[in-house]
């Protein structure tokens, strides 16, 4: 965390007209970022830029660090972080595919970086459009994934991304995932802290066998065969998997200083709902209104959300769908020759439990594709028809929103 | 004739302590679980905190940690050998400064000789050594370096072609 005395404030309104990319940046700096090194990409430019005005502005003590490409941006993120820093980043699509290597190598030397992705399909077709192929492409690469619906949740989930990841029994990167456009371009009403308030929820960064400790050598990065590799990923994806307990605590104390409460797994509606969609991202504010215009026509439908992406809330997400009767998982990548990645692990969490409901995968909103209010209703109604039939129609995977033939997969006739 | 030179049972004894295993540890890293490892598989050079004399204390007398890269033997990544004849050496010290990887071993400017735990072949100190035959030559990893002393090339004359 930077001290400088000659630091200008920056006096916030209680109430700010932010898009999600100025969340970040201002979140960002009131995080107190030792060093970002950054390669800006579409969505996530403004991300980058904010920072870098406030930076040239005297309102952050910090070193911006502008390279050649994302791998060497996420590169010069690990090296600081591992030589005692406070780092983040931000990117989307085509620069997280091209840091992507980086990725596994920050989790694995368990530099705790925070990247600001902003959600966006990656090419080809050339696509600067919001979808979620980018957070799918980092879902094994052992970060913490975190998402948000607006620009006031991206502002609150980039905060808590520190928090979480410098935790001493976490010491995990960090992502906080946001739509790309939806979000990051879309100016709404955000709530931020006061700058004292977030110094003292974030606190110092904490050094782990940091680099710049001369009294105590370390290599960092090293090479392990067979005799240890297994080990240090052991210990690695333990430290992800328990990385809920503290994620909850962050959450909590969280919730006390900003009034808006967070959970592993968000859930709208479903207490007594029939049929459940369970989606990502911007189009879970979208499904509330389709949610709450079919429940005026009488159909029980609710809406959960994985707040937390990675480490996938396994438990929690079972546990809300045990009373329901479909569950329609709408994914917004292309699965790839499988099933959606939403699909595969809510089906994962349901598998050994009592519950059996009907479960489906909609691939939809690629590329930026616009999914309203209608769309959703019409996937709640065919889900509808899917109940009272007691059976799929057709094949567990299907593709909407897209123009031209029916698209089914998935037939199952066992 | 050149002057004949030999190492003393002194300076061998330091070059047969440096690359032995180190108990410093109080459990070798070989015994622990995933759980008590260091996250990040990082690897501490030295045991304990280290002082600002450590460069000037030699490696036998440093307090080496046990992941430290002195004991891991790379000998095997080396096909050809660089083998020493010692009294042909004047102890110039070019080997040593020019060795990318400290496997030229000496002591008080004199050399004392290789580190095949850790020397990978590269002939620079072969390379860089001004004497008349070579004090220093590879050979093939095969030969020993007895056969190798007595294989030795003879000293080049102006204008022979090396």
């Amino acid at each position: 965390m930077n001290h400088s005395k000659n630091k200008k404030i920056l006096e916030l309104n209680k109430v700010e007209i932010w898009d999600g990319n100025t969340s970040n940046a201002q979140a960002l700096r009131q995080a107190g970022v030792d060093v970002m090194s950054a390669y800006p990409i579409t969505p996530s430019t403004a991300t980058v830029e904010g920072y870098a005005k406030l930076h040239a502005d005297g309102y952050i003590d910090g070193e911006i660090m502008i390279v050649e490409s994302e791998h060497a941006a996420m590169s010069g993120c690990v090296g600081a972080s591992a030589a005692g820093a406070r780092t983040a980043t931000a990117t989307a699509s085509q620069g997280l595919a091209l840091m992507i290597e980086v990725l596994y190598q920050a989790a694995g030397m368990r530099t705790p970086v925070v990247l600001c992705l902003v959600n966006r399909a990656l090419a080809a077709p050339l696509n600067v459009n919001g979808d979620h192929s980018d957070m799918y492409l980092t879902s094994q690469s052992g970060w913490i994934s975190l998402g948000s619906c607006n620009p006031e949740e991206a502002y609150d989930m980039t905060l808590c991304a520190f928090k979480i990841g410098e935790h001493k029994d976490v010491r995990l990167p960090v992502i906080s995932n946001q739509d790309g456009f939806m979000s990051s371009h879309t100016a709404q009403n955000v709530r931020p802290l006061s700058d004292e308030v977030v110094a003292d929820f974030i606190g110092e960064f904490v050094e782990v066998n940091s680099l710049l400790n001369f009294d105590h050598p370390v290599t960092h990065g090293v090479q392990t065969e067979s005799d240890w590799h297994m080990e240090h990923k052991a210990k690695q994806n333990d430290a992800m998997m328990n990385s809920p307990k503290v994620i909850k605590e962050v959450f909590a104390e969280y919730e006390k200083l900003s009034g808006r409460k967070y959970n592993l797994v968000e859930e709208y509606k479903i207490d007594d709902a029939d049929i459940v969609i369970a989606c990502m991202g911007t189009t879970y504010e979208t499904a509330q209104i389709a949610v709450d215009k079919l429940r005026i026509q009488g159909t029980k439908v609710g809406l959960i959300l994985p707040r937390v992406f990675r480490p996938f809330p396994l438990d929690e997400m079972a546990a809300k769908l045990q009373n329901c009767k479909a569950v329609v998982c709408l994914d917004r990548s292309s699965p790839g020759g499988h099933t959606g990645l939403l699909f595969n692990d809510i089906s994962a969490a349901l598998i050994n439990t009592d519950a059996r409901p009907l479960m489906s995968d909609v691939i939809y909103g690629l590329g930026g594709r616009d999914i309203t209010v209608a769309d959703i209703c019409d996937i709640y109604r065919d889900a509808n028809d899917e109940v009272k039939a007691g059976k799929l129609n057709g094949g567990i995977l299907r593709w909407a929103t897209v123009r031209g033939p029916e698209l089914k997969y998935y037939g199952t006739g066992v | 004739m050149a002057k004949i030179k030999t190492i003393t049972q002194e300076q061998a004894d330091i070059a047969n302590s440096l690359y032995k295993d180190k108990e410093h540890f109080e459990k070798s890293i070989w015994d622990m679980g995933w759980d008590e490892l260091v996250p990040s598989a990082a690897c501490f050079s030295f045991d304990g905190k280290v002082d600002n004399h450590v460069a000037q204390t030699q490696p036998e007398n440093r307090n080496y940690a046990e992941t430290n890269s002195i004991n891991k033997y790379v000998g095997d990544w080396r096909v050809v050998k660089p083998v020493w004849k010692v009294d042909l050496c004047i102890d110039c010290q070019n080997c040593w400064l020019y060795c990318p990887d400290t496997s030229i071993i000496s002591r008080d400017k004199m050399m004392v000789g290789v580190d095949y735990d850790h020397c990978k072949g590269c002939g620079i100190c072969s390379e860089v050594c001004p004497t008349n035959p070579k004090s220093l030559v590879m050979f093939n990893e095969q030969i020993s370096n007895e056969v190798a002393l007595t294989q030795w090339p003879v000293k080049t004359k102006k204008g022979d072609k090396v």
